[in-house]
């Protein structure tokens, strides 16, 4: 066990090391953007994973809280020019508060109950925002182009301030996933996601330990959608807050495998590359072969190794042993 | 009104649309006893122990522990108050070892996992599964599994532990096992309140035996007295049982 959490670390520090040294072997944007969206859905999956992987709440809902962060802090920018980091906690705050208010009525939802209960969600929130006026509607919020500075939170000259500020926020994400794994809480969040019965039979408050992992997952999504605002300079609801970007959370999650630390970063880093080639090589065809071979590669996966990529890597140790 | 009892029972009445799964059912605990609930499926016996444990809420009726009306509480706070259950189907987190198993129970009185991972091993080498501390919960026997579900309830640190059905379906040499578990725990000083339908069990180590029948108590009193009764015979046991007993 020792040597084996050794080895991790030390993987750890050099996929780190690399991913440093990433852009000077790849100064061209395109391949930087597709690893910015890598990082952003790792930060996402590792969200997600928090309340579906750990506490069983397959939440297809996300895109919400994404778009909450996004546009808190957009409107709070554009309007009362409020600094974009002040902006991105007040998104986090909003969206682990809105997160909380429906999480509550949603306590005994379980299981696909939960699923279904977390789309709906996810469509109240973008119909409510599509007409509402304040905030764009349909139109949508352009960012003002401040001067280009990290106090701005705004780069126009290259991508590569956008590529370290992801990477940090993704391994924050990582830590605080690991946190959550490794306390009370992830043993909690495990109890619970095995049965409410059981979890309340050892005297765990399975109401308020639910939302707990829902405030934690809607904060950090909320932060990858400030990030995404900031990136992009420009957002509607067609971009924010439709459905597929929750899919593509939970595909991630599931595909790299939920309720291990790495697993949704694993996931991030085979689905978002092929999902971005994909479409920029076929998607303008208008054929829609881009997502049959997405759509194929999941069903193989899930159909093949239940557990996630990490399942299959972790498997492979246990037998070398 | 308060109760000096260990554990009292007043009057619950628990519905189910029109159908009274308990009805006006009294009774008290003394600290320290063995109480057995028997009688035919579907007598009230689940339903009794879920309102007891928090699990159900009675429609009328009240239940006191240790003199505080525990009538409304939730599952969890009572749990906290040291009122420790198992499960009629057995309930554990299969995608966790025995030991993690063990340590999340033990979480209610720890912050920290390796504090409760320490009372854990403590706990699994008091209920003989410590050898099979690194098995994965869903890869135990169904007698390892009873034993692990009660070495949970032990870690949440009760005073009451109730048991329902932990001997259904174990071998002659596992039930003994389960019994020797049971009067192990009555000496380390917990009080238990046991539903079960094997009999041989009941006799050996229940102090008081209640009886249920269609939702209501029919007789209460000592293992032998219960056996000999004649209501309990037609309603539960049989005449098979009445001959061979005592």
């Amino acid at each position: 066990m020792g040597i084996f959490k050794w080895k991790q670390v030390f993987l750890g520090i050099t996929a780190l090391i690399l991913l440093i040294f990433f852009p000077l072997a790849f100064p061209k944007p395109f391949p930087q953007h597709v690893m910015i969206l890598v990082f952003m859905f790792g930060m996402m999956g590792a969200a997600w994973n928090i309340m579906g992987g750990y506490a069983g709440m397959f939440s297809f809902g996300q895109v919400a809280f994404f778009g909450i962060g996004a546009y808190t802090s957009s409107f709070l920018l554009i309007t009362y020019q409020v600094n974009p980091w002040v902006g991105l906690i007040i998104g986090g705050l909003i969206a682990a508060l809105v997160g909380a208010a429906i999480g509550y009525p949603c306590s005994n939802l379980r299981g696909h109950y939960f699923a279904i209960a977390s789309i709906a969600f996810g469509e109240i929130v973008r119909t409510l925002f599509t007409n509402w006026k304040l905030i764009g509607a349909a139109e949508g919020l352009t960012l003002p182009m401040l001067d280009e500075s990290v106090q701005n939170f705004i780069f126009h000259s290259s991508k590569l301030p956008y590529y370290y500020i992801m990477l940090v926020f993704l391994l924050l994400s990582l830590l605080v996933c690991y946190f959550v794994a490794t306390s009370k809480m992830g043993y909690y969040f495990r109890a619970i996601k095995e049965s409410h019965d059981v979890a309340k039979g050892l005297g765990i408050n399975v109401v308020w330990y639910r939302l707990v992992a829902i405030m934690i997952s809607a904060f950090l999504t909320a932060m990858a959608g400030t990030f995404y605002a900031q990136y992009i300079l420009y957002l509607d609801p067609d971009s924010v807050l439709v459905l597929p970007i929750s899919v593509q959370i939970v595909l991630i999650s599931m595909l790299g495998g939920a309720g291990s630390v790495l697993g949704p970063v694993i996931g991030a880093v085979i689905l978002m590359p092929i999902s971005e080639v994909t479409r920029v090589m076929l998607g303008h065809k208008g054929t829609g072969i881009d997502m049959l071979i997405y759509g194929a590669l999941i069903t193989f996966i899930s159909v093949y190794q239940p557990k996630g990529v990490w399942g299959l890597f972790t498997g492979m140790v246990k037998r070398s042993k | 009104m308060k109760s000096p009892l260990f554990l009292e029972v007043q009057r619950v009445t628990k519905r189910f649309g029109g159908l009274s799964a308990n009805e006006n059912i009294d009774f008290a605990i003394k600290e320290g006893e063995i109480v057995s609930i028997i009688g035919p499926n579907g007598a009230g016996k689940t339903t009794l122990f879920n309102c007891i444990t928090g699990f159900y809420h009675p429609n009328s009726g009240k239940i006191f522990f240790r003199g505080e009306d525990i009538t409304r509480h939730r599952a969890d706070a009572i749990c906290k108050m040291g009122i420790a259950r198992t499960f009629q189907i057995v309930q554990v987190i299969s995608d966790m070892t025995v030991l993690e198993n063990v340590a999340t129970a033990a979480l209610l009185r720890y912050t920290r996992v390796a504090h409760a991972a320490e009372e854990a091993e403590e706990v699994l080498a008091f209920t003989g599964l410590i050898e099979k501390k690194e098995a994965l919960g869903t890869d135990l026997t169904m007698a390892d599994k009873k034993r692990l579900e009660v070495s949970m309830a032990l870690a949440t640190r009760p005073v009451l532990l109730m048991l329902d059905e932990s001997m259904a379906g174990l071998t002659r040499v596992e039930l003994r096992g389960m019994i020797d578990l049971i009067k192990k725990i009555q000496r380390n000083g917990l009080t238990l309140v046991i539903v079960e339908h094997v009999m041989e069990a009941v006799m050996e180590i229940s102090d008081r035996v209640i009886v249920l029948n269609s939702g209501k108590k029919i007789m209460e009193g000592a293992p032998q007295e219960v056996v000999q009764n004649k209501e309990v015979i037609q309603a539960y046991l049989g005449e098979k049982y009445s001959a061979v007993s005592p």
